[in-house]
Protein backbone atom coordinates (compact mmCIF):
# COMPACT_ATOMS: atom_id res chain seq x y z
CA UNK A 1 0.00 0.00 0.00
CA UNK A 2 1.53 3.69 -1.38
CA UNK A 3 -0.06 6.36 0.07
CA UNK A 4 1.64 8.83 -2.30
CA UNK A 5 -0.66 6.83 -4.94
CA UNK A 6 -3.60 6.59 -3.13
CA UNK A 7 -3.72 10.39 -2.81
CA UNK A 8 -2.26 11.13 -6.44
CA UNK A 9 -5.04 9.71 -7.02
CA UNK A 10 -7.58 11.25 -5.07
CA UNK A 11 -6.53 14.68 -6.11
CA UNK A 12 -6.58 13.97 -9.89
CA UNK A 13 -10.32 12.66 -9.57
CA UNK A 14 -10.88 16.37 -7.15
CA UNK A 15 -8.95 18.08 -10.20
CA UNK A 16 -11.43 16.19 -12.82
CA UNK A 17 -14.49 17.91 -10.96
CA UNK A 18 -12.86 21.00 -10.46
CA UNK A 19 -12.46 21.28 -14.16
CA UNK A 20 -16.91 20.63 -14.26
CA UNK A 21 -17.89 23.40 -12.22
CA UNK A 22 -21.82 21.82 -13.02
CA UNK A 23 -21.77 18.40 -11.72
CA UNK A 24 -20.48 20.14 -8.39
CA UNK A 25 -23.44 22.12 -8.84
CA UNK A 26 -25.66 19.55 -8.87
CA UNK A 27 -24.32 17.78 -6.30
CA UNK A 28 -24.53 20.06 -3.65
CA UNK A 29 -28.04 21.96 -4.74
CA UNK A 30 -30.19 19.35 -6.13
CA UNK A 31 -30.39 17.93 -3.10
CA UNK A 32 -31.00 21.12 -1.07
CA UNK A 33 -33.74 22.51 -3.83
CA UNK A 34 -35.31 18.95 -2.88
CA UNK A 35 -35.32 19.41 0.52
CA UNK A 36 -36.58 22.95 0.29
CA UNK A 37 -39.23 21.07 -1.39
CA UNK A 38 -39.98 18.56 0.83
CA UNK A 39 -40.53 21.12 3.35
CA UNK A 40 -43.28 22.82 1.43
CA UNK A 41 -45.11 19.86 0.21
CA UNK A 42 -45.31 18.88 3.93
CA UNK A 43 -46.41 21.65 5.05
CA UNK A 44 -49.27 20.44 6.91
CA UNK A 45 -47.86 17.66 8.13
CA UNK A 46 -44.55 18.68 9.57
CA UNK A 47 -44.43 15.58 11.72
CA UNK A 48 -43.78 13.50 8.60
CA UNK A 49 -41.00 16.17 6.86
CA UNK A 50 -39.25 15.61 9.72
CA UNK A 51 -39.54 11.79 9.78
CA UNK A 52 -38.50 11.49 6.16
CA UNK A 53 -35.95 14.67 5.49
CA UNK A 54 -33.18 12.89 8.03
CA UNK A 55 -33.48 9.48 6.43
CA UNK A 56 -32.91 11.39 3.10
CA UNK A 57 -29.88 12.98 4.40
CA UNK A 58 -28.18 9.81 4.30
CA UNK A 59 -29.86 8.60 1.10
CA UNK A 60 -28.60 11.44 -1.30
CA UNK A 61 -25.29 11.01 -1.34
CA UNK A 62 -25.53 8.02 -2.00
CA UNK A 63 -27.52 8.10 -4.74
CA UNK A 64 -25.12 10.53 -5.91
CA UNK A 65 -22.03 8.94 -5.36
CA UNK A 66 -23.38 5.68 -7.28
CA UNK A 67 -24.38 7.66 -10.26
CA UNK A 68 -20.84 9.39 -10.41
CA UNK A 69 -18.94 6.18 -9.73
CA UNK A 70 -20.48 4.29 -11.63
CA UNK A 71 -19.87 6.48 -15.09
CA UNK A 72 -16.72 7.54 -13.98
CA UNK A 73 -15.18 4.19 -13.73
CA UNK A 74 -17.25 3.28 -16.70
CA UNK A 75 -15.51 6.00 -18.29
CA UNK A 76 -12.10 4.96 -17.02
CA UNK A 77 -12.67 1.41 -18.25
CA UNK A 78 -14.01 2.70 -21.82
CA UNK A 79 -11.23 5.08 -22.35
CA UNK A 80 -8.23 3.31 -21.80
CA UNK A 81 -6.63 5.33 -18.94
CA UNK A 82 -7.71 2.40 -17.03
CA UNK A 83 -5.72 -0.36 -18.96
CA UNK A 84 -3.21 2.75 -19.07
CA UNK A 85 -2.76 3.12 -15.43
CA UNK A 86 -2.64 -0.43 -14.56
CA UNK A 87 0.22 -1.29 -16.54
CA UNK A 88 2.13 1.38 -14.35
CA UNK A 89 3.35 0.53 -10.59
CA UNK A 90 -0.16 1.05 -9.05
CA UNK A 91 -1.95 -1.35 -7.65
CA UNK A 92 -6.20 -1.81 -7.80
CA UNK A 93 -7.15 -1.59 -4.38
CA UNK A 94 -4.59 1.75 -4.25
CA UNK A 95 -6.63 2.46 -7.52
CA UNK A 96 -10.08 2.21 -5.47
CA UNK A 97 -8.85 3.87 -2.09
CA UNK A 98 -7.82 6.75 -4.73
CA UNK A 99 -11.85 6.43 -5.00
CA UNK A 100 -13.04 5.94 -2.20
CA UNK A 101 -10.89 9.11 -0.92
CA UNK A 102 -11.84 12.01 -3.46
CA UNK A 103 -15.70 10.75 -3.11
CA UNK A 104 -15.57 10.67 0.64
CA UNK A 105 -14.20 14.07 0.78
CA UNK A 106 -16.77 15.19 -1.90
CA UNK A 107 -19.32 13.83 0.37
CA UNK A 108 -17.92 15.95 3.48
CA UNK A 109 -18.91 19.06 1.58
CA UNK A 110 -21.92 17.82 0.19
CA UNK A 111 -23.46 15.98 3.55
CA UNK A 112 -21.99 19.15 5.48
CA UNK A 113 -23.93 21.62 3.19
CA UNK A 114 -27.05 19.59 2.81
CA UNK A 115 -27.54 18.98 6.77
CA UNK A 116 -26.70 22.46 7.60
CA UNK A 117 -29.40 23.98 5.33
CA UNK A 118 -32.08 21.22 7.05
CA UNK A 119 -31.22 21.66 10.46
CA UNK A 120 -30.68 25.23 9.98
CA UNK A 121 -34.04 27.35 7.84
CA UNK A 122 -35.46 24.39 7.30
CA UNK A 123 -36.28 23.21 10.68
CA UNK A 124 -35.01 19.97 10.65
CA UNK A 125 -34.59 18.78 14.68
CA UNK A 126 -32.82 15.78 15.41
CA UNK A 127 -32.53 14.70 18.70
CA UNK A 128 -28.88 12.76 17.86
CA UNK A 129 -25.67 15.10 17.21
CA UNK A 130 -25.32 16.68 13.73
CA UNK A 131 -21.78 15.35 13.62
CA UNK A 132 -23.23 11.79 13.99
CA UNK A 133 -25.66 12.47 11.18
CA UNK A 134 -22.66 13.68 8.93
CA UNK A 135 -20.67 10.27 9.66
CA UNK A 136 -23.48 8.13 8.51
CA UNK A 137 -23.89 10.26 5.71
CA UNK A 138 -20.61 9.69 4.54
CA UNK A 139 -20.55 5.97 4.73
CA UNK A 140 -23.53 6.21 3.12
CA UNK A 141 -21.97 7.52 0.22
CA UNK A 142 -18.70 5.47 0.29
CA UNK A 143 -21.34 2.65 0.40
CA UNK A 144 -23.03 4.12 -3.30
CA UNK A 145 -19.57 4.45 -4.14
CA UNK A 146 -18.81 1.18 -3.74
CA UNK A 147 -21.22 -0.37 -5.19
CA UNK A 148 -20.97 2.23 -8.11
CA UNK A 149 -17.43 0.82 -8.92
CA UNK A 150 -18.80 -3.19 -8.97
CA UNK A 151 -21.83 -2.70 -11.16
CA UNK A 152 -19.93 -0.50 -13.72
CA UNK A 153 -18.43 -3.52 -14.54
CA UNK A 154 -21.40 -5.20 -15.24
CA UNK A 155 -22.34 -1.86 -17.47
CA UNK A 156 -20.78 -1.78 -21.25
CA UNK A 157 -22.44 1.93 -21.81
CA UNK A 158 -23.27 5.03 -19.70
CA UNK A 159 -27.03 3.93 -20.59
CA UNK A 160 -27.00 0.77 -19.00
CA UNK A 161 -24.82 2.11 -15.90
CA UNK A 162 -27.37 5.01 -15.19
CA UNK A 163 -30.26 1.98 -15.20
CA UNK A 164 -27.84 0.43 -12.37
CA UNK A 165 -29.83 2.76 -9.72
CA UNK A 166 -33.20 1.60 -10.34
CA UNK A 167 -32.47 -1.80 -10.82
CA UNK A 168 -29.75 -1.87 -7.77
CA UNK A 169 -30.83 0.81 -5.57
CA UNK A 170 -34.63 1.45 -5.47
CA UNK A 171 -35.17 -2.18 -4.40
CA UNK A 172 -33.22 -1.65 -1.52
CA UNK A 173 -34.53 1.68 -0.56
CA UNK A 174 -37.65 0.09 -0.76
CA UNK A 175 -37.23 -2.32 1.68
CA UNK A 176 -34.80 -0.70 4.04
CA UNK A 177 -37.76 0.53 6.14
CA UNK A 178 -37.22 3.81 4.40
CA UNK A 179 -40.96 3.77 3.55
CA UNK A 180 -42.68 1.48 6.02
CA UNK A 181 -41.18 0.31 9.18
CA UNK A 182 -39.72 -3.38 8.51
CA UNK A 183 -41.17 -5.13 10.94
CA UNK A 184 -44.65 -3.86 9.16
CA UNK A 185 -43.25 -5.90 5.73
CA UNK A 186 -44.42 -9.06 4.52
CA UNK A 187 -42.01 -11.87 6.52
CA UNK A 188 -39.69 -13.11 3.19
CA UNK A 189 -38.94 -9.67 2.23
CA UNK A 190 -38.27 -8.77 6.26
CA UNK A 191 -35.34 -11.36 5.83
CA UNK A 192 -34.31 -10.52 2.69
CA UNK A 193 -33.63 -7.01 3.78
CA UNK A 194 -31.77 -8.23 6.70
CA UNK A 195 -29.06 -9.24 3.82
CA UNK A 196 -29.17 -5.99 2.26
CA UNK A 197 -26.42 -2.71 2.70
CA UNK A 198 -29.06 0.07 2.72
CA UNK A 199 -30.90 -1.22 5.85
CA UNK A 200 -28.22 -0.92 8.12
CA UNK A 201 -27.78 2.73 6.40
CA UNK A 202 -31.33 4.05 6.95
CA UNK A 203 -31.20 2.05 10.58
CA UNK A 204 -28.06 4.34 11.64
CA UNK A 205 -29.87 7.64 10.34
CA UNK A 206 -33.07 6.83 12.17
CA UNK A 207 -31.32 5.97 15.06
CA UNK A 208 -29.31 8.98 15.17
CA UNK A 209 -32.57 10.86 14.33
CA UNK A 210 -34.00 9.43 17.72
CA UNK A 211 -31.11 10.35 19.60
CA UNK A 212 -30.88 6.27 20.95
CA UNK A 213 -29.66 2.70 20.20
CA UNK A 214 -26.32 1.64 19.44
CA UNK A 215 -24.89 2.24 16.29
CA UNK A 216 -22.23 -0.20 16.84
CA UNK A 217 -23.81 -3.12 14.90
CA UNK A 218 -24.93 -0.82 12.18
CA UNK A 219 -21.23 0.57 11.95
CA UNK A 220 -19.56 -3.26 11.70
CA UNK A 221 -22.05 -4.37 9.47
CA UNK A 222 -21.47 -1.39 6.96
CA UNK A 223 -17.81 -1.43 7.26
CA UNK A 224 -18.20 -5.43 6.28
CA UNK A 225 -20.54 -4.56 3.04
CA UNK A 226 -17.92 -1.38 2.15
CA UNK A 227 -14.85 -3.66 2.69
CA UNK A 228 -16.13 -6.43 0.32
CA UNK A 229 -17.90 -4.22 -1.98
CA UNK A 230 -14.77 -2.25 -2.41
CA UNK A 231 -12.43 -5.83 -2.82
CA UNK A 232 -15.12 -7.11 -5.26
CA UNK A 233 -14.40 -3.28 -7.22
CA UNK A 234 -10.94 -4.57 -7.35
CA UNK A 235 -11.18 -7.44 -8.26
CA UNK A 236 -13.74 -6.17 -11.25
CA UNK A 237 -10.46 -4.10 -12.47
CA UNK A 238 -9.06 -6.32 -15.26
CA UNK A 239 -5.76 -5.44 -15.99
CA UNK A 240 -6.28 -8.20 -19.28
CA UNK A 241 -8.52 -8.04 -21.81
CA UNK A 242 -9.32 -9.49 -25.08
CA UNK B 1 11.71 -1.67 -34.65
CA UNK B 2 9.03 -1.14 -36.52
CA UNK B 3 5.53 -3.51 -36.89
CA UNK B 4 4.02 -2.50 -40.35
CA UNK B 5 0.86 -4.10 -41.60
CA UNK B 6 -2.63 -2.26 -42.76
CA UNK B 7 -4.92 -2.19 -40.14
CA UNK B 8 -6.49 -5.31 -39.16
CA UNK B 9 -3.26 -7.15 -39.33
CA UNK B 10 -2.44 -7.58 -35.61
CA UNK B 11 -0.44 -4.81 -34.70
CA UNK B 12 -2.12 -3.42 -32.15
CA UNK B 13 -3.00 -6.95 -30.69
CA UNK B 14 0.90 -8.12 -30.80
CA UNK B 15 1.97 -5.01 -28.93
CA UNK B 16 -0.98 -5.33 -26.46
CA UNK B 17 0.51 -8.68 -26.15
CA UNK B 18 3.68 -7.84 -25.18
CA UNK B 19 2.62 -4.82 -22.57
CA UNK B 20 0.74 -7.76 -20.93
CA UNK B 21 -2.91 -6.67 -21.62
CA UNK B 22 -4.14 -8.76 -23.95
CA UNK B 23 -5.26 -12.34 -22.50
CA UNK B 24 -3.49 -14.61 -24.90
CA UNK B 25 -4.53 -17.82 -25.95
CA UNK B 26 -1.05 -19.82 -26.14
CA UNK B 27 2.20 -19.38 -25.68
CA UNK B 28 4.82 -17.28 -23.38
CA UNK B 29 6.38 -13.59 -24.04
CA UNK B 30 9.22 -12.83 -22.63
CA UNK B 31 10.06 -8.92 -22.28
CA UNK B 32 13.26 -7.90 -20.86
CA UNK B 33 13.72 -10.81 -19.28
CA UNK B 34 10.80 -11.35 -17.91
CA UNK B 35 7.17 -12.77 -18.41
CA UNK B 36 5.27 -10.11 -20.14
CA UNK B 37 3.26 -7.85 -17.28
CA UNK B 38 4.85 -9.24 -14.32
CA UNK B 39 4.84 -6.52 -11.84
CA UNK B 40 8.86 -5.82 -12.19
CA UNK B 41 8.84 -4.43 -15.86
CA UNK B 42 5.85 -2.07 -15.10
CA UNK B 43 8.56 0.83 -14.25
CA UNK B 44 10.21 -0.36 -17.57
CA UNK B 45 7.46 -0.38 -20.17
CA UNK B 46 6.42 3.08 -21.48
CA UNK B 47 3.33 2.48 -23.30
CA UNK B 48 1.30 5.11 -26.39
CA UNK B 49 -1.90 3.25 -27.02
CA UNK B 50 -3.63 4.92 -30.39
CA UNK B 51 -7.07 6.29 -28.61
CA UNK B 52 -4.32 8.88 -26.87
CA UNK B 53 -5.23 7.38 -22.86
CA UNK B 54 -5.45 10.61 -20.92
CA UNK B 55 -7.93 12.52 -19.05
CA UNK B 56 -9.71 14.59 -21.36
CA UNK B 57 -10.88 16.71 -18.07
CA UNK B 58 -7.58 17.55 -17.03
CA UNK B 59 -4.91 19.81 -18.40
CA UNK B 60 -1.85 18.64 -19.79
CA UNK B 61 0.09 19.65 -17.07
CA UNK B 62 -2.40 17.75 -14.44
CA UNK B 63 -2.33 14.43 -16.75
CA UNK B 64 1.30 14.41 -16.75
CA UNK B 65 2.13 15.07 -13.09
CA UNK B 66 -0.57 12.47 -12.13
CA UNK B 67 1.15 9.78 -14.14
CA UNK B 68 4.40 11.16 -12.97
CA UNK B 69 3.62 10.57 -9.25
CA UNK B 70 2.23 7.40 -9.61
CA UNK B 71 5.41 6.52 -11.22
CA UNK B 72 7.33 8.32 -8.19
CA UNK B 73 8.94 10.96 -10.55
CA UNK B 74 9.72 14.41 -9.97
CA UNK B 75 7.90 17.89 -11.12
CA UNK B 76 11.46 18.14 -13.09
CA UNK B 77 10.50 15.08 -15.49
CA UNK B 78 7.53 16.59 -15.93
CA UNK B 79 8.35 19.95 -17.78
CA UNK B 80 11.37 17.62 -19.57
CA UNK B 81 9.08 15.40 -21.08
CA UNK B 82 6.52 18.52 -21.78
CA UNK B 83 9.13 20.18 -23.60
CA UNK B 84 10.30 16.93 -25.59
CA UNK B 85 7.06 16.82 -27.20
CA UNK B 86 6.47 20.44 -27.61
CA UNK B 87 3.42 20.97 -25.14
CA UNK B 88 5.21 23.38 -23.08
CA UNK B 89 2.72 26.21 -24.57
CA UNK B 90 -0.20 24.08 -23.87
CA UNK B 91 0.32 22.84 -20.62
CA UNK B 92 -2.65 24.54 -18.49
CA UNK B 93 -4.56 23.33 -21.35
CA UNK B 94 -7.73 21.06 -20.96
CA UNK B 95 -6.93 18.04 -22.79
CA UNK B 96 -10.35 18.09 -24.23
CA UNK B 97 -9.66 21.31 -26.14
CA UNK B 98 -6.12 19.89 -27.84
CA UNK B 99 -5.90 19.22 -30.93
CA UNK B 100 -5.79 15.34 -32.08
CA UNK B 101 -1.98 16.08 -32.97
CA UNK B 102 -1.61 17.38 -29.77
CA UNK B 103 -3.42 14.89 -27.85
CA UNK B 104 -1.31 12.34 -29.16
CA UNK B 105 1.85 13.62 -28.16
CA UNK B 106 0.14 14.48 -24.33
CA UNK B 107 0.15 10.85 -24.80
CA UNK B 108 3.20 10.26 -26.12
CA UNK B 109 4.71 12.46 -23.52
CA UNK B 110 3.10 10.41 -20.49
CA UNK B 111 4.95 7.39 -22.22
CA UNK B 112 7.92 9.10 -21.85
CA UNK B 113 7.84 9.41 -17.93
CA UNK B 114 9.95 7.71 -15.95
CA UNK B 115 11.99 6.90 -19.18
CA UNK B 116 11.47 3.51 -19.84
CA UNK B 117 13.71 1.21 -21.17
CA UNK B 118 11.00 -0.32 -23.68
CA UNK B 119 8.89 2.15 -25.68
CA UNK B 120 6.02 0.74 -27.38
CA UNK B 121 4.30 3.03 -29.35
CA UNK B 122 0.90 2.47 -31.03
CA UNK B 123 0.72 4.54 -34.40
CA UNK B 124 1.91 7.41 -32.86
CA UNK B 125 2.56 9.44 -35.91
CA UNK B 126 -1.28 9.13 -37.07
CA UNK B 127 -2.73 12.17 -38.26
CA UNK B 128 0.11 14.86 -37.01
CA UNK B 129 1.49 17.47 -39.64
CA UNK B 130 4.55 16.33 -41.35
CA UNK B 131 7.02 18.81 -39.72
CA UNK B 132 5.77 17.61 -36.13
CA UNK B 133 6.17 13.70 -37.66
CA UNK B 134 9.71 14.34 -38.85
CA UNK B 135 10.84 16.13 -35.18
CA UNK B 136 8.70 13.30 -33.23
CA UNK B 137 10.98 10.72 -35.53
CA UNK B 138 14.03 12.67 -34.54
CA UNK B 139 13.28 12.06 -30.98
CA UNK B 140 12.72 8.64 -31.28
CA UNK B 141 16.23 8.60 -32.85
CA UNK B 142 17.57 10.21 -30.33
CA UNK B 143 16.06 8.10 -27.57
CA UNK B 144 17.09 5.01 -29.30
CA UNK B 145 20.69 6.22 -29.30
CA UNK B 146 20.56 6.53 -26.00
CA UNK B 147 19.90 2.89 -25.96
CA UNK B 148 16.31 2.25 -25.31
CA UNK B 149 14.54 -0.12 -27.95
CA UNK B 150 11.53 2.03 -29.38
CA UNK B 151 8.93 -0.59 -31.37
CA UNK B 152 6.81 1.37 -33.31
CA UNK B 153 3.28 0.30 -35.06
CA UNK B 154 1.98 2.27 -38.37
CA UNK B 155 0.44 1.20 -41.41
CA UNK B 156 1.91 4.16 -43.34
CA UNK B 157 4.22 2.36 -45.59
CA UNK B 158 6.98 5.77 -45.98
CA UNK B 159 7.54 5.55 -42.36
CA UNK B 160 9.14 2.08 -42.58
CA UNK B 161 12.55 3.62 -44.25
CA UNK B 162 12.89 5.33 -40.48
CA UNK B 163 13.53 1.88 -38.75
CA UNK B 164 16.34 -0.17 -38.07
CA UNK B 165 14.36 -2.98 -37.95
CA UNK B 166 11.01 -3.67 -39.62
CA UNK B 167 8.45 -6.67 -39.21
CA UNK B 168 5.60 -6.98 -41.96
CA UNK B 169 2.81 -7.85 -40.86
CA UNK B 170 -0.61 -9.12 -42.92
CA UNK B 171 -3.64 -11.00 -41.28
CA UNK B 172 -1.92 -12.00 -37.86
CA UNK B 173 1.47 -13.43 -39.32
CA UNK B 174 4.51 -11.86 -40.40
CA UNK B 175 5.23 -11.97 -44.25
CA UNK B 176 9.08 -10.62 -43.61
CA UNK B 177 11.90 -9.06 -41.41
CA UNK B 178 14.78 -7.48 -41.63
CA UNK B 179 16.27 -3.90 -42.14
CA UNK B 180 14.45 -1.86 -44.65
CA UNK B 181 17.49 -1.88 -46.88
CA UNK B 182 17.98 -5.74 -47.69
CA UNK B 183 13.50 -6.17 -47.93
CA UNK B 184 14.05 -3.78 -50.78
CA UNK B 185 16.72 -5.51 -52.02
CA UNK B 186 15.12 -9.16 -51.61
CA UNK B 187 11.97 -8.09 -53.35
CA UNK B 188 13.89 -5.60 -55.86
CA UNK B 189 12.77 -2.31 -55.22
CA UNK B 190 12.78 1.11 -54.03
CA UNK B 191 9.42 1.34 -52.29
CA UNK B 192 8.30 -0.08 -49.17
CA UNK B 193 4.92 -0.44 -50.88
CA UNK B 194 6.39 -2.59 -53.64
CA UNK B 195 7.80 -4.67 -51.02
CA UNK B 196 4.46 -5.59 -49.26
CA UNK B 197 2.49 -5.53 -52.33
CA UNK B 198 5.52 -8.69 -54.02
CA UNK B 199 5.38 -10.76 -50.54
CA UNK B 200 1.43 -10.73 -50.28
CA UNK B 201 1.22 -11.69 -53.81
CA UNK B 202 4.47 -14.54 -53.95
CA UNK B 203 2.07 -16.53 -51.10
Amino acid sequence: MNFRRIWATARRILSQLRHDPRTIALMILAPCLLMTILKYVYQNQPQVFQHVAADLLGIFPMLVMFLITSVGTLRERTSGTLERLLILPITKFEFILGYAKAFGIAALIQAVVVSSIALGPLGLKIAGSQLMLIVVAIIDALLGMAIGIFVSSFAKTEFQAVQFLPAILFPQLLLSGLLVPRGSMPGILRIISDYLPLTYAVDATQKVVAGHGSLTRDFLVLALFLFALLAAGAVTLKRKTK
Amino acid sequence: MGLLGPSGSGKTTILRSIVGVQAIQAGTITVLGKPAGSKDLRKRIGYFTQDASIYTDLTCLENLRYFAQILGESEISVQEVLELVDLTKNRKQLASSLSGGERARLALATALLGKPELLILDEPTVGLDPVLRRDLWNLFHRLADQGKTLLISSHVMDEADRCDTLFLLREGRVLASGTPHDLKAQAHTHEMESVFISLVEKK
